[in-house]
């Protein structure tokens, strides 16, 4: 039987605009055009044909797979390692630039939930419009209606603007109508973290139906669980390349031993990233270290959590807020450390400085995290660095009552008490530690 | 019976050059492009108080200024024709052209989220945009007809030319839009342009004012100028037909090529460039 998704050296070049080229918005203009025309036999002279090819960047090089039908195969990988920008070219929006991929079946995509929504039609009028956008008959959608008002859980708002609806009922209808689609080929995006908890339950189940109902399905994340508990077969994508293809473990712990990498021993280098924005580079570095005071990429459960952060501000900052921000690997938010919040306020920072965070029973459940850094004075952000560290929480006797947690997202320390109420005896009372979740 | 069929086999590879039209392509879309209408008509007069009123209003309004402006204090020339009735029925197929080739020409950078993240024939976001416009010209129609009934001016046989007329005129403005659309992406200049381009285009066009005859007082220039400009024959034909005029076949017929013409080049043009829109939009 002939691959579902058959890839053969596919290779995707953006032409990156440089400063000089005056075209700094990315747009081109007609007079940057007319310049660049005019201009052009003089640059080839003063640079040469090869510096204007080191304006080319490949966003995929050299890719070669091929996926079986009903196949659920993820796609891993850094942040720019290549993975949107192959669906991009596997669902036809953009084309290749070398290479060619064949695809068998009806293909459907779903890079992003709620593409086509208009703020101002219905929830009802919305269906039918996401529906058609992504490729569905109008008999179709009509024949799934029922189903999709039933997944969303919007039924009483059917006939609301969706610009009044809640952030939350918006994904969750978003998500429903791309849940019915019924294509031989499914390429989604990380389209899942959306909504509360219950709902991506709901989510992670419909994609495992898919996955069951013989779909070829092709899956990007960055959460390695879903990825673990969805694919039989990953590959790991690495600047455009494909450096990893087989069994979903074995690329799971390549990614790992990647996205670990330069800060694997615990420290990140934050001085010269590129993608502050027009914000300043405040920050500089960021290590996690454990209770002997050396690096480490591991806080054991309810065990101590201590961040050394070293700042260097060109200016000096009056009452900065700092925050320490741990998202889970969908980037859910789950704990904010703020300097404000737990009164020790900072009066100033000037210069090089370090400043260390310490939780002395880390709360949170065994797992994967980021770090996340945030400086702000006055409420006015100055430098944040999103996903600046990397680092799990490993499964350990945390409260000393001989057994890590099994389920839920964080343990806090509490105290049991029985109390006995049959009759004449004595008061006793039995206290122990335990950990308790709460989900 | 999804095992017995032959899967549909697509085929990714870099673009090369002139592209078919694929209209197959489009069919396929068609339920797509109904509701990328839908939503344009729907959205159009949402959230005003008066709603599709505007849809007759505008060109009242617009006929209004112009008789008052034009037809009193200029003393401009309708014919033997009212001269509200003749500016009005110039202005019908002239705003609908003109509404179809503006929004038609700013509907690809407008849809920037569905271009940049779902696969579908491109050359459904400026056809929907032109067909949308087409809403606004049959709600117009009802105002033209009440009007010819107050003057009482009886449409003759040339009436049944007018679909035939309207159809090159949406032919014109498919061109027209696609190319601007096209063009939008890649150079943000034309945002500016098509406002623009189409005010200089209504002057242009005999719309609210009398093709100044062959030996009248026109200069020849003006004349020439006014032959090349293909909505001048379109616009004539068009309200010819409804008014019950002759209709000036020969000079449609010329400007039905230019439009044919126009609506290849901007449709051929627009399947060549549409492979980079994502990347540039």
């Amino acid at each position: 039987m002939p691959p579902a998704i058959d890839c053969q050296r596919l290779g995707k070049c953006y032409r990156v605009t440089t400063a000089d080229t005056n075209a700094v918005c990315g747009y081109r203009t007609l007079r940057d055009e007319v310049v660049a025309w005019v201009t052009m036999p003089l640059h080839r002279l003063r640079r040469g044909a090869r510096a204007a090819r080191a304006s080319e960047f490949w966003a995929l090089r050299d890719l070669s797979f091929a996926v079986k039908p009903a196949e659920v195969v993820g796609v891993v990988g850094r942040n720019g390692a290549g993975k949107s920008t192959l669906l991009k070219v596997l669902s036809r929006i953009t084309k290749p630039t070398a290479g060619r991929v064949a695809l068998r079946g009806r293909v459907g995509s779903l890079l992003e939930v709620g593409t086509g929504f208009h703020p101002e039609l219905t929830g009802r009028e919305n269906i039918y419009l996401n529906g058609a956008v992504l490729g569905m008959r109008r008999r179709e959608i009509a024949h799934k209606f029922d189903g999709i008002v039933e997944f969303a859980e919007i039924g009483p708002f059917l006939e609301t603007p969706v610009k009044r609806y809640s952030s939350g009922m918006y994904v969750r209808l978003a998500f429903a109508v791309a849940a019915h689609m019924e294509p031989e080929i499914l390429i989604v995006d990380e389209v899942l973290a959306v909504g509360d908890m219950a709902f991506q339950r709901k989510c992670m189940g419909r994609m495992r139906e898919v996955g069951q109902s013989g779909c070829t399905v092709l899956f990007v994340s960055h959460n390695m669980a879903a990825i673990e508990s969805l694919c039989t077969r990953a590959l790991l994508l690495d600047g455009g390349r494909l450096v990893h293809e087989g069994d979903v473990a074995d690329v799971v712990r390549q990614y790992r031993r990647l996205v670990l990498g330069p800060s694997g021993d615990g420290i990140a280098q934050l001085a010269d990233r590129s993608d502050s924005g027009r914000r300043q580079r405040i920050f500089r570095s960021v290590t996690l270290l454990d209770s002997e005071g050396a690096p480490t990429n591991f806080v054991p459960l309810g065990g101590l959590f201590h961040a050394r952060i070293t700042l260097d501000a060109q200016t000096t900052i009056a009452f900065p807020a700092i925050t320490i921000g741990i998202d889970d690997t969908t980037g859910q938010r789950l704990l904010s450390l703020v300097t404000p919040l737990a009164r020790t306020v900072v009066e100033r920072v000037a210069g090089r400085c370090d400043v260390e965070c310490r939780v002395e029973s880390f709360p949170l459940a065994p797992g994967e995290y980021w770090l996340k850094l945030g400086l702000a004075a006055a409420d006015v952000p100055l430098d944040d660095v999103e996903r600046a560290l990397h680092f799990s929480v490993l499964n350990g006797d945390a409260f000393g009552e001989g057994r890590g947690i099994h389920r839920g997202l964080c343990v806090a320390p509490s105290t049991w008490s029985v109390r006995d109420r049959t009759e004449h005896s004595p008061r006793k009372e039995t206290a122990c530690r335990t950990a308790v979740c709460s989900s | 019976m999804k095992d017995v069929q032959v899967p549909p086999l697509t085929l990714v590879e870099p673009p090369r050059g002139w592209q078919g039209l694929d209209l197959r392509e489009i069919w396929r879309f068609r339920d797509l492009l109904y509701f990328l209408i839908w939503r344009d008509v729907k959205v159009r007069y949402k959230q005003t108080v008066l709603g599709a009123t505007w849809a007759v209003l505008q060109p009242l309004l617009m006929m209004a200024v112009f008789t008052v402006f034009f037809g009193k204090l200029a003393g401009v020339s309708s014919g033997d024709l009212p001269y509200p009735v003749f500016a009005l029925a110039g202005l019908l197929p002239w705003t609908f052209f003109a509404t179809a080739v503006s929004s038609g020409g700013n509907s690809v950078v407008g849809s920037e989220r569905l271009i940049t993240k779902v696969y579908f024939p491109r050359l459904a976001v400026p056809f929907a945009a032109v067909g949308a416009a087409v809403a606004d010209f049959a709600a117009a129609c009802v105002l033209l007809g009440v009007l010819m009934l107050l003057w009482g001016i009886a449409p003759g046989v040339g009436l049944l030319a007018a679909p035939l007329i309207f159809g090159v005129i949406f032919l014109a403005a498919i061109g027209a839009g696609t190319l601007l659309a096209a063009l939008n992406v890649a150079y943000r200049d034309f945002r500016y342009v098509i406002p623009f381009l189409v005010q200089l285009w209504m002057f242009a066009t005999p719309t609210v004012y009398l093709q100044p005859a062959a030996d009248g007082s026109g200069s020849s220039v003006v004349q020439a100028l006014l032959a090349l400009n293909p909505m001048t024959g379109l616009i004539a034909a068009f309200r010819a037909s409804v008014l019950g005029t002759p209709i000036p076949w020969a000079a449609f017929a010329v400007s039905s090529v230019a439009a044919v013409g126009a609506c290849l080049v901007g449709c051929y043009y627009f399947r060549k460039v549409e492979s980079t829109f994502a990347d540039i939009i």
